[in-house]
């Protein structure tokens, strides 16, 4: 039996239940620690209601550079991938000037460890904040980006480093297929997709299947509103050999127990079977893998 | 000109629904998916591809095992964790800053541009139409949405139409400013639960700080009307729009099922109500 594995819960289209799976099937287990990793729209909070209890700016490194030890040999400028500074030399008497993009930098560090002067040190720039706390039972954080903020990775991988390998953890990624997913995936025992029965859910699965092959994270899926659409996501799942773990038939009271904010499993206990169901056919796929090798 | 973007901030609220409904509506125009990494649009308006580029951004560093001698350095310059203990770098880490070729002492590093992509101009029944298809695990989807965006634009410019129509990515980060970015009005739809309201919020925030005009409309209006009413006096309160409440209907899944825009589906409540929010969102 596995114990305390990474799930993560993603989808490639939103609005699938992404958040509804999570946060169900971390209310039916014991010992379980939650990560809202979607930080451009942290939602499992709404859910959850965490008393937070500590609240920590999130930064990532930006370069400063001291001009009295700058001489504007333009080094920076070329060895930054992402054009984040610009330098300007010192010509007929004018005084040369360094620009910083901070909203262009990736934090790499590669213009302070490269500066021949050692004329630039980081600063941090805040880039949204993550709240620790907890439910009854289940340990919680989150991160929240910043309003006008690009870049969510960085934050994603700041959440992700208070991963507590003494408890089941379950992440709540965000939607899509490029760098956020990447990011909130990575490092998972294992990944749940939650879809739906129409060609959006089908197409968007596809390419979440083709990532998550390529990181090479075992995965199954669930089929959210099972009962609307048509059989063609069931079709493709038989046809790759994708395990279905749960079917959860369009109802309306999941829908309105949604809209406010209520897990379905607090108005209907029925479902704390279903989603222990889904850790287990998810535990028996792990265990499976793992007696591969 | 205009240029109208759909966006939500909470995923599956119906973005792509409804900018399908005004592509079918609006007259003289050109449609773009920004939603590049899980594009949708294309299902309901049935493209035929006529130019397809491959889209160039970044870099990828690729390690020469036989200069390589394993010293280590470029492990413990990269922040990004891409450079395995077996020295392979793991491309979906890699950011392409490239330090670890500059460190590199024995020069067994180099970097290698990425094809992140493909985007393509297409036709379809309702007009030109710029998408895109962000290749697997790849990174810079805002550059590839800023990319199409301006070529949608000077498609528009070229053909003299009147309206860019842009379906938005969910979220609040690099994508969805790219695809705000310049915009004449963005258009948020979002749906009567707290989720939807927490981050249609967030949403309105970034249109707001980079000085965007927004209009709202609620879809499933009729799943939670308590919310609903809560969602227009958030409005209210904040000088914005609500110009649409759409019901919930199963026509709109059904019509999705046959690739069809709730438009040509037939008449429908939810057809109706796309009429008046492209109405609304005209003026």
């Amino acid at each position: 039996m596995s114990v305390n594995m990474i799930i993560s819960i993603a989808s490639g289209k939103g609005g699938t239940g992404k958040t509804t799976v999570a946060v169900n099937l971390a209310l039916s287990l014991k010992n379980v620690q939650f990560l809202d990793c979607d930080v451009e729209e942290p939602n499992a909070h709404l859910f959850l209601k965490p008393r937070i209890r500590a609240k920590i700016k999130a930064h990532i490194p930006v370069p400063e550079v001291d001009e009295a030890k700058c001489t504007y040999c333009g080094r920076c400028r070329e060895v930054c991938a992402y054009h984040a500074i610009a330098v300007l030399s010192e010509s007929s008497g004018k005084k040369g000037n360094v620009l910083v993009f901070p909203h262009l930098c990736h934090g790499c560090g590669a213009c302070s460890l490269l500066c021949p002067q050692a004329a630039i040190e980081e600063a941090d720039k805040e880039i949204g904040v993550i709240e620790i706390g907890e439910d009854d039972n289940i340990q919680f954080v989150h991160g929240r980006l910043n309003i006008g903020e690009a870049m969510s990775p960085p934050l994603i991988r700041q959440v992700k480093k208070y991963i507590n390998p003494t408890r089941t953890v379950i992440i709540d990624a965000p939607p899509g297929t490029s760098c956020p997913v990447i990011m909130a995936v990575k490092g998972s025992d294992f990944c749940v997709l939650v879809t739906e029965p129409t060609p959006f859910g089908l197409n968007d699965l596809i390419l979440a299947v083709e990532v998550l092959r390529k990181l090479e994270i075992p995965f199954g899926v669930v089929i959210n509103r099972s009962d609307i659409g048509d059989g063609k996501v069931e079709s493709y799942c038989k046809r790759e050999n994708i395990p279905i773990l749960m079917k959860i038939p369009f109802s309306r009271e999941i829908a309105v127990s949604y809209s406010e904010g209520v897990p379905i499993i607090k108005k209907d206990t029925s479902y704390q079977a279903k989603f222990v169901n889904l850790y287990l056919n998810i535990c028996g796929i792990n265990d499976e893998a793992n007696s591969r090798y | 000109m205009k240029q109208i973007a759909v966006i939500s901030g909470k995923g599956g609220t119906g973005k792509t629904i409804v900018t399908a409904s005004l592509a079918a509506l609006a007259k003289n125009k050109i449609m773009v998916d920004c939603d590049v990494d899980a594009a949708d649009l294309h299902l309901l308006l049935h493209p035929s591809v006529k130019e397809r580029y491959k889209f160039r951004s970044g870099q990828t560093a690729v390690i020469d095992k036989k200069l390589c001698n394993k010293c280590g350095k470029c492990i413990s310059v990269c922040r990004f964790g891409a450079i395995n203990a077996g020295y392979a770098i793991e491309s979906f880490s890699c950011e392409g800053c490239g330090l670890c070729g500059h460190i590199c002492p024995h020069g067994a590093i180099r970097m290698e541009e990425n094809v992140a992509g493909e985007w393509f101009i297409s036709d379809t029944n309702y007009g030109p139409f710029v998408h895109a298809k962000l290749g697997i695990a790849e990174e810079n989807s805002g550059k590839l949405v800023a990319k199409i965006r301006q070529i949608a634009k000077e498609l528009a410019e070229k053909q003299a139409l009147d309206y860019v129509i842009i379906d938005g990515p969910p979220g609040i980060g690099c994508p969805v400013i790219a695809s705000l970015s310049g915009v004449d009005r963005a258009l948020i739809v979002t749906e009567p639960t707290l989720s939807g309201l927490h981050d249609a919020r967030r949403v309105i925030e970034v249109a707001k700080h980079f000085g965007i005009s927004v209009k709202l409309a609620v879809n499933k209006y009729d799943l939670n009307p308590v919310m609903t009413k809560e969602i227009e006096a958030y409005c209210r309160e904040g000088g914005i729009a609500v110009i649409g409440k759409i019901p919930f209907d199963k026509a709109v899944v059904k019509a999705l099922v046959k690739g069809k825009t709730v438009i040509e589906y037939g008449k429908s409540p939810v057809a109706d109500e796309a009429r008046k929010i492209w109405e609304l969102l005209e003026e």
